[in-house]
């Protein structure tokens, strides 16, 4: 099962540069999942000042440059995993925030190639 | 939490942290059988009190740590017996762990090699061909992929008395024949890892053709193979072969999604919908392959299948297929690995790269080797061949025999479509 794992920020509150020992920490952690066989893929989102907004509606598009106006429900940085299941998603979670030392985290199923995609009625 | 939510946690730890506890008491018990079941004592104490003190915040050192203690006090309880010496020996090892155990979280970083070493020990000694081939899958699932018996029964189709019969008696195999806790070196290396590949790739295909209706358990197979893989990848990345193994599996799952029909009949790869291929997969395949080529030498057998598969992966239409490349790679897999499909395939890569002639002659070089003598891909990809030369009569009566040779009702449809087509004098049946 594929899982995208994302944690949720204020990007208008800037983020102190992590210390030398949470880099570290956080790159054993990248090591330790990749070593099991969990880590898909991982990336980081650039700030959201330099995001847009397209919107389709009545036949006409509109585009608006960013920040959002929510700007406390961002998305920081995600990481795709393949685990056995939800709860083990959970946990990696776990591991990931308490090198992080707080934080949210919020987990959402992927369908991939081996899910059997819904049948029609 | 509720109790159904801290039992499925506990799962969830387990599965992650099961294999590194298990190879690390097989290091320090040198029994692989004995380690397992000191792991699932501490599982066992884990179920009992995780859920009222909840779950430690180092899941893993805290199951290793009871594991020890219940080590020891096996110990003591056998000290009776004969080696008493060897066992008090062992115990004085043991509580020496322990005391270093106030430690681990400073040297867990310093461990983590050691974890590696630990964990492809248990590869080789669960892959190991004292043991039968069954044998083999069933111990890899269960002391390194987490799967609990009753998972590898569902997932094999087999009674669960079947499976648990299996691994007990393998665990008996590997004490009596004195199998040792290590890593081959050597040319031993190379047969040994060549078993342990065999296991992982006997594993996904296992799942590769599970079908519609099948228990979820059966195409989830293919994930713990591709797991299994991409660990060993990180264990011996110096072995080439290990990346071609994954990038092959990498890249034949990734077009599990267009492999299928909506009424679930086969669809051959070209005429796949390019587009449900997941190219997530598809590129970490081709980079498990370019790590198996940068690390030098001739390519290995699953290196030269991934190879292939890779030659396909990267043609957006089949047009683009580059079909000569194909066809030199297997001529190498013939000189590496010959066999009857291997030549099968390769008749059919040079019948796409240089006309039908030139797969014609290699096919019928075939019909008579007996271990194809009621393969059905023979007569249809010979029938496919003469009918491409406009030899409709033969051609027919290949399809004809290759309509009653399948077991796949679908596929019988399609090669008697085709037959019928022959007999109009028509190369393809009508659209």
């Amino acid at each position: 099962m594929r899982f995208l794992m994302y944690t949720i920020g204020d990007d208008s509150v800037p983020i102190p540069p992590p210390s030398p020992e949470l880099m570290a920490e956080m790159g054993r952690f990248m090591d330790e999942a990749t070593k099991a066989g969990v880590l898909l893929a991982t990336g980081a989102m650039a700030p959201s000042a330099q995001g847009v907004t397209v919107w389709f509606s009545d036949g006409k598009f509109t585009v608006t440059d960013g920040p959002y106006a929510e700007t406390k429900e961002l998305i920081g940085g995600w990481a795709l995993v393949q685990v056995a299941s939800k709860a083990e998603a959970i946990d990696w979670a776990k591991r990931f925030l308490r090198i992080v030392g707080r934080g949210e985290s919020r987990i959402r199923q992927v369908f991939g190639p081996e899910d059997v995609e819904p049948k029609r009625a | 939490m509720t109790a159904p939510d801290t039992h499925r946690a506990i799962e969830a730890v387990w599965r992650i942290e099961s294999a590194k506890l298990i190879a690390g008491l097989a290091r320090i018990v040198r029994d692989v059988g004995l380690a397992e079941d000191l792991a699932q004592d501490a599982l066992v104490i884990a179920l009992e009190q995780w859920p009222e003190t909840g779950i430690p915040n180092n899941p893993g050192a805290w199951l290793m740590a009871t594991a020890k203690h219940r080590a020891i006090d096996r110990i003591r309880r056998n000290v009776a017996l004969e080696h008493k010496v060897e066992v008090l020996g062992r115990e004085i090892e043991i509580q020496q762990e322990l005391a270093e155990a106030d430690f681990e979280a400073a040297l867990d970083a310093a461990i983590a090699d050691d974890v590696g070493d630990d964990l492809l020990r248990l590869i080789f000694t669960a892959c190991h061909p004292v043991l039968s081939t069954e044998a083999r899958v069933a111990l890899t699932l269960r002391l390194l992929g987490g799967l609990t018996t009753e998972e590898i029964a569902r997932a094999f189709l087999v009674p669960e008395p079947t499976v648990a019969q299996r691994i007990v008696r393998a665990k008996r195999t590997l004490a009596e024949a004195r199998v040792p806790f290590e890593v081959p070196r050597g040319a031993e290396r190379t047969a040994r890892l060549s078993s342990v590949l065999e296991v992982i790739y006997l594993i996904f295909n296992e799942g590769y053709s599970a079908t519609a209706g099948d228990d979820w358990m059966r195409p989830a197979l293919c994930e713990d193979a591709l797991r299994l893989g991409r660990i060993l990848a990180e264990l011996a990345p110096q072995e080439a072969e290990v990346h071609g193994l994954v990038a092959l599996m990498e890249i034949q799952a990734s077009r599990m999604r267009a492999r299928v029909g909506p009424s679930g009949e086969p669809i051959l790869l070209l005429n796949q919908n390019r587009a449900r291929w997941d190219q997530l997969l598809i590129r970490r395949g081709l980079a498990a392959l370019e790590r198996a080529e940068k690390l030098g030498g001739a390519l290995g057998p699953y290196a030269l299948q991934a190879a292939i598969a890779a030659c396909h992966a990267r043609a957006r239409t089949p047009e683009e297929t580059d079909w000569a490349r194909i066809a030199a790679l297997y001529d190498a897999l013939a000189q590496l690995a010959p066999s009857p499909v291997v030549e099968l395939n390769r008749a059919v890569a040079f019948s796409m790269a240089y006309g039908p002639a030139a797969g014609l002659e290699l096919v019928d070089a075939l019909t008579s080797e007996p271990s194809l003598k009621n393969y059905h891909l023979l007569p249809s990809v010979r029938g496919d061949l003469l009918a491409k030369l406009g030899r409709f009569d033969e051609a027919r009566a290949e399809f004809d025999r290759a309509a009653s040779l399948t077991r796949n009702a679908r596929e019988r449809e399609l090669l008697l479509e085709r037959a019928a087509a022959c007999a109009r004098g028509s190369a393809l049946p009508p659209r």
